[in-house]
């Protein structure tokens, strides 16, 4: 077992977890924040897209030793359904989700990459950010005009 | 009712607020006391003969409960997995189908066929249990090439030739005699290359067993909860069918894949009991890829006779379609009512002849994946046309225009057993080339090869039939249950409305849409409309989603039962007016009476109808609940044109999508936004099979594609901003006017690529995907 | 997974020591690949080391005209902070943006996966490969198919690369995985023209015949008539060998072309 000190949406957890547990076991099992998903083995889907200190990862592909001291923010921590964030917001406006399975990955992964960019990104430079990220549903369209309209929302605020 | 929430109206999503929070509940994601997992130990093999399965050491690794082979569940009474349509073969015999158990006893038949299943009370436990298990396998020769099955060693004993069966449609007297007066005949040989679904969420099963009432519960990812309890009860044998509750709670997308009944749900189910434990299985993604029912394959050789002038007088297909190792659940009807029934397309094609073998390989089953036949035979259709109109120099759009069905010709009887009710296909046509900038292609092109690049456009006017369907001619062909819908339109006593359907959303959302028709039409507001589905204690029998099917049918059934709540309601309005209930009019959710000011809300009616001190308590019961349960009178027709523009890099194969234009009459539309998500997705599943996805077999029976490492999923960057738009025809026999949207994506875009890819590249034909490789072998020339 | 013993280490020393104290060990650094390995139970080390303590192995330095990148930055910080802009956009190319946050060049390089984008720009632009105990040169560190001239435990602690005059990296991705199907590293040194491939072999290599025909002009065309011997190529479902041996010489021209 492994003694570790993670801070998840705010919350600060000490926990002892065996060597092995990903952090997406941890944040789903442990923690019963299911809305961190797993749909593929090899690190690909980016349906279990966290932020590990301000920047998007794959949570099935770090131990959940490796986020020790470390904050975690997961879907369940950016907005609620009366306080969206942006992007949660702009999602649903755009109908940027149907089923809602790579949802909170694509959510994740689009709030980091607008953080991150130091200029606007154009809508090619989206569907680029986003390869790391699988929809079955939507065929992106609706997902690149949420990340834009909540881009233009991060950006002035 | 014009309403910015009624029936038309791009209203918001009512389950959007779930899953953009992350607060979703998929089946994964539910926990019961005392769970325990399960794993399942796979066929290494595409083809063996199990001698013997030692569980001994298994049985023995730490945190294992029990492991179980097919024996466990044969000899306790466990039946096979069947399949419920049965297709006849030309001769009038019955389809042959193997013995497909759900855990293999005497031979495994494909890499991952199930040979034992090992529970545990840690999933790595089970793991661990699982590299413990001990078979004894002789290896056979697979068969894996699907063009030579038939003679190739036979897999099954009791399947001679591998052919399960040989099945055809239409008047070949009449064909051939077409095809000997023609001026002109093109030929296709052309392969339907095999997919793999890839819901994004893998499927799930948790079962659960209550000794003390003999009450089972599963929770799964399945698109027909009600389906799936039949048939593990009456026809596997796991419960009486009253002791079977199935949950189908938030699904993470279907396409498919989630319709038919799998062998892990149904050994997870049986042995909860057994163990005494509730029971999880999640699959690995790999798991998904080798045993998720895989989608088309076919390998088909077409020809189209044509006269002088260009009109189509005869269309001959012969077809080999894959079924894999064993019949899932509804994989028959696949390639043959779902596929030699749409041949005829849009098109007054007066004779038409198909033949269809379909056979059993070493290769995972194949079923329905979205279109399910449809877009095989679409693509059929559209290549065949495409390469007509080029081999006689006529513009594409015009050789389609020439030989459509006229508006004037509906009800149309097609060759080939349907009758199209309604259309409008010039419309869609004249639409798309507008949107595409048809005139404009010339110049396009010129500039791509200015810059070294090739540019094609490509057409497929499809047509598909959806709304499964009416029960009666479904079953005279074989179908194993009839296919209407049921629903309850529960009015409550404030007069909020619930509503239980036996459809299932997993993406179509259905919580929202079918909220606007009951909305609408009793002049509520949509918040006071809730949807109930997915779990067979709430809503009655049903038959799911699939096949387009949920608005036409489904929302049929509700819109019906909402009327019958009316026609009540104004019985109970007359009383409470003094009035008749023919006097009674129900508009925008008030009752009023001629000549009167008095009128009555649509609450104020309900809450009599619950506390009936104002009501005809001789004449009505009290209440205000109506069932309804609707059976088609026909299949639906969606059809429209899709058309596609591609560039190609000579100098590596690179093949873009620059510009895909979609113009879909669905007929009338509830919500057009989640009508648009629905084509957008359809038609990047359908780019996908063009130019991204393949399942791949060696000649050994490894599935070369077994991972997101080689199989290629369409990202974002792989495609276009699409332009798609709408023209109407109502649907002439529903009560909703609507066609049905799930599918035309996939069914339409598919050969709208390749046509474009073909024209780029100016050659005949290039096997799908049309990997970089493959199209740079077809710029060298080769 | 299996199960493991975690170890977090503050030193290559210690990381060193303990791994010559453990039976089998694993030194995990972004984990991109070990993790994927261990969750397939196709590897199973009894320990397993975390790397990413080591604040010694992170960073970007500009030292004497090279470029020195600690084995623990990210590709993502590779991306965006190094200043030889072949080598950042070759590093922005790798996986997919979450990928990038994690991965590390030190893992990356001491995997030598055959489809890996870094191992060209290693051999590519002539680096060093710096490690607990020596420092190997490029064109020995990279030996085989996922198999390099560390040592048992030895670590990678940095790679240096030399500043070009102008250098280019192409990549035709592997359309599911994004690794490269033939990536190529063209770069002009003071020391000469060197042209790396990644992809198309068993481990990256040197074109040597394209660097000999650049060295004297500097065009596409001066290798577009030079045909590779693909007959030791990689083959799958994506590509051929005679595939890839196109797409190594129109990858090079690319690469000359965007630089010339």
């Amino acid at each position: 077992m492994v003694d570790i000190t993670i801070t998840v949406n705010g919350a600060e957890h000490s926990l002892s977890v065996p060597d092995n547990t990903l952090l997406s076991d941890l944040l789903r099992d442990t923690l019963q924040l299911t809305g961190t998903h797993i749909g593929c083995d090899t690190s690909q889907c980016g349906s279990c897209t966290v932020e590990l200190n301000g920047r998007a990862v794959k949570s099935c592909t770090l131990l959940a030793a490796q986020a020790n001291d470390s904050s975690v923010t997961t879907i369940e921590g950016i907005g609620t359904p009366d306080d969206l964030h942006p992007m949660q917001a702009a999602f649903r406006e755009n109908h940027a989700l149907q089923c809602g399975f790579c949802t909170p990955g694509m959510i994740m992964t689009a709030i980091s990459m607008i953080n991150e960019a130091s200029e606007t990104l154009t809508a090619d430079e989206i569907r680029a950010g986003l390869e790391g990220n699988y929809c079955r549903c939507t065929g992106y369209q609706n997902i690149v005009n949420a990340v834009l309209a909540a881009q233009t929302q991060l950006r002035s605020a | 009712m014009a309403t910015n929430s009624g029936i038309g109206a791009s209203v918001l999503r009512k389950e959007d607020a779930r899953f953009i929070t992350g607060t979703g509940r998929y089946t994964d994601d539910i926990n019961l006391a005392g769970q325990v997992y399960c794993v399942f130990v796979r066929s290494p093999h595409a083809r063996a003969i199990i001698k013997s399965v030692d569980i001994s050491d298994a049985e023995r690794a730490d945190g294992v409960l029990a492991v179980f082979t097919g024996e466990d569940l044969r000899s306790d009474g466990i039946g096979d997995l069947p399949c419920g349509w049965l297709v006849k073969s030309k001769d009038g015999t019955d389809m042959v189908a193997p013995s497909h158990p759900a855990i293999a006893t005497k031979f495994v038949n494909y890499v991952g066929d199930i040979y034992a299943m090992v529970v545990a009370d840690s999933i790595e436990a089970a793991k661990n249990g699982a590299e413990l298990v001990e078979a004894d396998f002789e290896i056979l020769k697979p068969v894996v090439d699907v063009a030579t099955a038939t003679t190739a060693d036979q897999i099954h004993e009791n399947v001679p030739n591998n052919q399960c069966y040989d099945w055809e449609l239409g008047d070949s007297g009449a064909t051939e005699t077409a095809f000997a007066n023609a001026a002109h005949v093109t030929s296709l040989d052309i392969v339907n290359n095999r997919l793999i679904p890839n819901a994004i969420e893998p499927r799930a099963a948790l079962g659960s067993y209550d000794a003390a009432s003999g009450n089972y519960t599963l929770y799964t990812t399945s698109q027909n909860p009600h389906l799936e309890r039949l048939i593990l009860a009456a026809f596997v044998n796991v419960a009486p069918e009253a002791k079977l509750h199935v949950i189908s709670p938030d699904v993470g997308g279907g396409f498919g894949s989630k319709i038919f009944v799998y062998a892990e749900e149904t050994a997870v189910i049986w042995a909860t009991a057994k163990v005494g434990r509730p029971i999880k299985w999640t699959a690995e993604r790999i798991e998904s890829f080798q045993a998720d029912a895989h989608g088309r394959d076919h390998v088909t050789h077409a020809e189209l006779a044509l006269s002088e002038t260009g009109e189509f007088l005869g269309l001959q297909v012969r077809t080999i379609a894959n079924m894999g190792a064993y019949l899932s659940t509804f994989a028959s009807s696949v390639p043959t009512y779902l596929y030699g029934t749409l041949l005829s397309g849009q098109y007054k094609t007066p004779a038409i002849h198909v033949e269809v073998q379909s056979v059993f390989t070493n290769t995972a089953p194949v079923d329905a994946y979205r279109g399910a036949g449809r877009p095989e035979a679409t693509y059929v259709v559209e290549r065949l046309v495409e390469t007509a109109a080029r081999e006689l120099g006529t513009d594409p759009a015009e050789l389609r225009r020439k030989n459509f069905i006229q508006t004037s010709d509906f009800p149309y009887e097609t060759p080939v057993a349907l009758t199209y009710d309604t259309g409008d296909y010039e419309a869609s046509l004249d639409r798309a080339l507008s949107l595409a900038d048809y005139s404009g292609f010339a110049q396009r092109r010129a500039a791509s090869e200015a810059k070294g690049k090739r540019r094609g456009i490509g057409f497929s006017c499809y047509i598909e039939a959806c709304g499964l369907a009416p029960s009666q001619v479904a079953l005279s062909l074989g179908a194993g249950v009839g296919l209407f819908e049921s629903a309850e339109v529960r009015v409550d006593v404030t007069g909020s409305v619930t509503v239980m359907t036996g459809t299932h959303s997993h993406g179509q959302g259905h919580e929202t849409t079918f909220a606007q028709v009951v909305a609408d039409k009793l002049g509520i507001p949509f918040e006071n409309v809730t949807v109930v589905h997915g779990d067979t204690s709430k809503s009655d029998y049903g038959l799911g989603t699939y096949g387009s099917r949920s608005l036409v049918v489904g929302g049929s059934a509700i819109a019906t039962a909402t009327d019958k709540v009316i026609t009540k309601a104004k019985k109970i309005a007359a009383h409470m007016l003094n009035s008749t209930a023919e006097q009674v009019s129900f508009e925008d959710g008030m009752f009023k009476i001629p000549d009167s000011n008095e009128s009555l809300s649509f609450g104020e009616v309900a809450f009599s109808a619950y506390v009936p001190g104002n009501f005809p308590i001789d004449e009505l019961e009290p209440g205000l609940s109506e069932k309804a349960f609707y059976d088609p009178a026909n299949f639906t027709y969606p059809a429209g044109t899709h058309i596609c523009e591609v560039e190609v890099d000579p100098d590596t194969g690179t093949t873009k999508v620059v510009s895909f234009v979609a113009v879909d009459d669905f007929g009338n539309v509830i919500n057009p936004m989640i009508v648009e998500g629905q084509v957008h997705g359809g038609i990047t599943q359908g780019i996908g099979q063009a130019l991204l996805e393949h399942g791949v077999y060696d000649a050994d029976g490894q599935l070369l594609t077994g991972s997101y490492m080689d199989y290629t999923m369409p990202r974002a960057e792989d495609v276009p901003e699409f332009i798609v738009d709408t023209t109407v025809t109502p649907c002439t026999h529903n009560p909703l006017g609507a066609k049905g949207c799930g599918e035309a994506g996939a069914i339409g875009a598919t050969a709208a690529v390749m046509n474009a890819i073909t024209d780029a590249l100016s050659v005949k034909d290039i096997p799908m995907p049309a990997t970089a490789e493959t199209v740079w072998r077809a710029t060298t020339g080769e | 997974m299996y199960s493991f013993n975690y170890h977090y280490v503050r030193s290559t020393e210690e990381a060193s020591t303990l791994f010559s104290s453990c039976e089998s060990a694993a030194y995990l650094s972004g984990g991109m690949t070990l993790i994927p390995t261990l969750k397939q139970r196709l590897d199973y080390p009894t320990d397993v080391i975390d790397l990413r303590g080591i604040d010694a192995l992170e960073g970007i330095d500009n030292e004497n005209g090279f470029v020195r990148v600690g084995s623990r930055t990210c590709h993502a910080g590779v991306a965006n902070n190094a200043p030889i802009n072949a080598l950042a956009e070759l590093a922005g190319g790798i996986g997919d943006f979450q990928v990038r946050n994690c991965g590390t060049i030190g893992g990356s390089i001491a995997n030598n996966d055959p489809a890996a984008d870094y191992p060209a720009a290693l051999l590519g632009l002539g680096a060093t490969v710096h490690t607990n105990d020596r420092t190997i040169s490029a064109d020995d560190f990279f030996v085989d198919l996922f198999e390099t001239s560390l040592e048992l435990g030895e670590i990678v602690t940095a790679v240096s690369f030399p500043t070009p005059q102008r250098a280019a990296y192409m990549k035709f991705p592997n359309p599911a995985s994004r690794y490269a199907i033939v990536g190529v590293f063209v770069a002009e040194l003071q020391s000469g023209v060197r042209v790396a491939v990644t992809g198309a072999g068993s481990c990256a290599f040197r074109a040597t015949a394209f660097e000999e025909a650049l060295q004297s002009d500097f065009q596409p065309d001066a290798i577009a008539g030079i045909a590779v011997d693909h007959s030791a190529f990689n083959s799958d479902i994506h590509a051929s060998q005679e595939f890839r041996g196109h797409l190594v010489t129109e990858m090079a021209k690319r690469a000359v072309a965007k630089i010339s």
